[in-house]
C-alpha cells in the first residue's frame, strides 16, 4: 500500500505517524510545500516574541524522526491531482503515485481588496518565511499596523507587543475577536489591550495603503474613522481560506474547503482530507463547517489515517475551541457560544477584574461557553459539552453560579 | 505493569494532605493553590472528590500540542510536560476534557500531574487511602475512562 499525504502541518504529520503505527509495511510519502522541516504555524507567535528559535516551531524534535519511521519527507508543492491515474504532479517536476491519499494542505491567508496591499513590506503572518520578514521590520519602537483583530490577529498582537513595537490594531468589526467572543468579552479584551498600551481601533476600515511621501514612515494607511496612520510595517491578518486551488478540475468535490463524509473521505474513494483544508461538520449543529484550529487538525489527521489504514472510524464532527492570551488576559470559547434558538444561558461578570463566564444550554446540557480571566480547569467545559452530560439539578446550580463547572462535571460523572 | 493513581472519593475526608504534598513535591511550597491534584468539596452532599489527570491512553493534551512538548514517560506511562519545548500556548488546557492541565501564570507554561516520576506524593500523604498507587488495571478511573470515551471525537476508535 502506498500512502501520499499533501501537507506537513499537524494534520499531515499526525496522519503519517498514525499510518505507520497501523501499517508497518506500507510506503508513506509526506509532502511539505515549504522548504522547511515540518513545523507548526501556531508556534510562530512565540518565535516572534523571542521565546523560542525556529527549531522550537518544529512539530518533531528528534533527529531523523521521519526516517526512523520510514516516512519519506519530500519538500515540494503539489501542482495538480490526477484522480484517474492516482497521481500527484509536483512543481519541481516529477510525480507521486498513490493508492490512498490524504489532502492536508491547510489554508492560506487572504488579503482584502484594498489598494496598495501588494507592496513589499506588507506581510501576512502565516509561514516561517513571513515570520522572518516581520522580524526584520518589527523592531523596538517601529510603527506597526496590524490589520485584523480576529483570533489569529490577536495572537500575533501579543507577539508584536513583546517585540516592543508601537502597535496600532485596526479591526472592521465593532469589537475584538468577533467570531470567538461576544460583545461583553470582546469589548473587555479591547479595553484591556488599550490599557496595556496598544492603540486598538475597532469599527475602522483601512481604505488604502500608500508610500509616505513625507519620508517620515514607510507607509501611510488611509482609514475611515481613524484618519491616517503611519507605518513602518503592515501585518495583514484578515482571514484565511482553505488551499484548494490545485484541485480545480479534479473530481474532488470542494465548496469552501474539501468536502468530506463522516469518515473524512472525499467524494473520491480512497482520497481523504483533514485539517484546515477540510470542510467537515460542526460538532454542535451537524452543519457543514471548517474549524481551522490546531486541535481539530491533529484529531482529523489521526481519524483520517485510521480510516485510510482500514480501521473504520466515525468522524462525529469538530468542536470549535479556542484559547487566547491577550497580553496576559486569557480567554476561551467553546462550541455554540452564541447559544441556540430555544436554549438559555447563564453568565457571571466582574468587569473591573476582567472576569467573565457565560454558559449556553440546550435543555439541561451544556452546548457552548465563553470564559475570560479564568484558567483553572477550563478544559472541563469540553468534557461537559462533548459527553453531552445531562446536568439535571446541576443546571440550576450553574445558572446561579456558572463558575462551578468542575463540580458539575464531577458530580455527574464520579 | 504500569501503575496508576486510584481514587476512591468515598474514603476522602477532605483533609487536603494530598494537595499539600503535591505542591511541596512539585513547587517546593505548602500551598494547595499550586497543587496538581484538587479536592472538590460538595458541602450539600458531604462529599469530597480528589481529582487529577488520569494519564489517559489517548491523551487529548498530547495530541493537541503543537510543539511535541507533552511526552510519555516510558517507565511510568505518565504524560509529562517538557518545559523546554512548551511555548505556553494553552491549547492542551482547552483540549483535555477533564480540565486537568492548567496554565501557570508564574512560569508561562502549563502544569499537570506527572506521577512524581513513579512515586506520587499525594498517595503517600493520604491518611485514609482514598488515593492509592496501584496496578493500572485496578484503578477507580475506569469510570472516568468511560466518560472519556464519550468525548468522542477521537476515542470512538479503540486502537
Ligand atoms: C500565527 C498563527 C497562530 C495560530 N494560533 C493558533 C492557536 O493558538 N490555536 C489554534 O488552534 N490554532 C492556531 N493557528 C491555526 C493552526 O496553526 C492551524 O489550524 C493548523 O496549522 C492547521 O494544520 P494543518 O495541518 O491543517 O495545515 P497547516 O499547518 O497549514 O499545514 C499545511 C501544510 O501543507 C503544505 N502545503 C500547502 N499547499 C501545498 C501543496 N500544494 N503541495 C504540498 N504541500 C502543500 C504547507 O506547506 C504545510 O506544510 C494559528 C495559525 C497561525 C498562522
Ligand atoms: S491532562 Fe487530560 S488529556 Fe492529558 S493525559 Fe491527563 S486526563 Fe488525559
Ligand atoms: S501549553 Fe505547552 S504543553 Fe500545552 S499545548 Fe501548548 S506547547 Fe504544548
Amino acid at each position: 500500500m502506498r500512502y501520499a499525504i499533501i501537507g506537513a502541518g499537524p494534520a499531515g504529520v499526525v496522519a503519517a505517524e498514525t499510518l505507520r503505527a497501523r501499517d508497518s509495511g506500507g510506503e508513506i510519502i509526506l509532502l511539505g510545500g515549504e522548504a522547511e522541516p515540518a513545523y507548526s504555524r501556531m508556534a510562530i507567535p512565540y518565535l516572534l516574541a523571542g521565546q523560542i528559535d525556529e527549531s522550537g516551531t518544529y512539530l518533531r524534535h528528534t533527529q531523523g524522526h521521519f526516517e526512523s519511521l520510514s516516512i519519506q519527507y519530500v519538500q515540494d508543492l503539489v501542482k495538480a491531482l490526477d484522480v484517474e491515474s492516482r497521481r500527484l504532479i509536483l512543481k519541481e517536476g516529477g510525480s507521486v503515485e498513490f493508492d490512498r491519499l490524504l489532502i492536508a494542505c491547510g489554508s492560506h491567508p487572504v488579503k482584502p481588496q484594498i489598494e496598495g496591499l501588494d507592496q513589499p513590506g506588507i506581510h501576512h503572518c502565516w509561514t516561517l518565511e513571513d515570520a522572518r520578514s516581520i522580524a526584520k521590520y518589527a523592531t523596538a519602537g517601529s510603527r506597526v499596523v496590524l490589520m485584523g483583530a480576529g483570533f489569529i490577529g490577536s495572537i500575533i498582537m501579543e507577539a508584536l507587543v513583546r517585540r516592543k513595537v508601537k502597535l496600532t490594531l485596526v479591526e472592521m468589526a465593532d469589537r475584538m475577536v468577533p467570531r470567538m467572543m461576544d460583545q461583553t468579552a470582546g469589548n473587555l479584551i479591547k479595553q484591556w489591550c488599550i490599557e496595556q498600551g496598544v492603540d486598538v481601533k475597532t469599527s475602522t476600515r483601512v481604505k488604502a495603503v500608500t508610500p509616505d511621501s513625507s519620508g517620515k514612515a514607510r507607509y501611510l494607511l488611509e482609514t475611515d474613522g481613524a484618519g491616517e496612520i503611519p507605518a513602518d510595517l503592515v501585518v495583514v491578518a484578515t482571514g484565511v481560506r482553505p488551499t484548494i486551488g490545485f484541485l480545480a478540475g479534479s473530481a474532488i468535490e470542494t465548496r469552501q474547503g474539501v468536502v468530506v463524509d463522516d469518515h473524512l473521505q472525499t467524494s473520491v474513494k480512497g482520497i481523504y482530507a483533514a485539517g484546515d483544508v477540510c470542510e467537515g461538520f460542526d460538532w454542535n449543529s451537524g452543519n457543514r463547517a471548517i474549524h481551522a484550529i490546531q486541535p481539530v487538525a491533529a484529531e482529523t489527521g489521526r481519524l483520517a489515517a485510521l480510516n485510510m489504514s482500514g480501521c473504520k472510524t466515525l468522524y462525529t464532527g469538530s468542536l470549535a475551541m479556542n484559547v487566547l492570551d491577550s497580553i496576559g488576559l486569557i480567554s476561551t470559547s467553546y462550541g455554540a457560544w452564541q447559544g441556540k434558538a430555544g436554549g438559555d444561558d447563564a453568565q457571571q461578570l466582574d468587569a473591573s477584574r476582567y472576569k467573565y463566564i457565560k454558559l449556553q444550554f440546550e435543555e439541561d446540557r451544556l452546548i457552548g461557553a465563553i470564559t475570560l480571566g479564568i484558567t483553572e480547569h477550563v478544559g472541563v467545559l469540553r468534557g461537559l459539552i462533548q459527553s453531552r452530560i445531562a446536568l439535571g439539578e446541576w443546571k440550576q446550580r450553574l445558572v446561579r453560579d456558572p463558575s462551578r463547572i468542575m463540580e458539575a462535571y464531577l458530580a455527574k460523572t464520579q | 505493569m504500569l501503575r496508576s493513581l486510584s481514587i476512591e472519593p468515598e474514603k476522602c475526608t477532605g483533609c487536603l494532605q494530598c494537595e499539600m504534598a503535591c505542591s511541596y513535591e512539585n513547587e517546593g511550597v505548602f500551598n494547595p493553590a499550586k497543587s496538581r491534584i484538587k479536592v472538590f468539596v460538595f458541602e450539600r452532599e458531604g462529599r469530597n472528590v480528589p481529582y487529577t489527570c488520569t494519564q489517559c491512553a489517548d491523551a487529548w493534551c498530547k495530541n493537541a500540542c503543537p510543539t511535541e512538548a507533552i511526552q510519555i514517560n516510558a517507565a511510568t506511562g505518565a504524560k509529562e510536560i517538557n518545559n523546554g519545548l512548551c511555548v505556553g500556548c494553552k491549547v492542551c488546557t482547552i483540549a483535555c476534557p477533564f480540565g486537568t492541565v492548567n496554565y501557570n501564570h508564574a512560569t508561562g507554561k502549563v502544569i499537570k500531574c506527572d506521577l512524581c516520576g513513579g512515586d506520587p506524593a499525594c498517595a503517600k500523604a493520604c491518611p485514609t487511602q482514598a488515593i492509592t498507587f496501584v496496578d493500572a488495571d485496578w484503578t477507580g478511573y475506569s469510570k472516568m475512562r468511560n466518560w472519556a470515551q464519550r468525548t468522542d471525537t477521537q476515542s470512538s476508535a479503540q486502537v
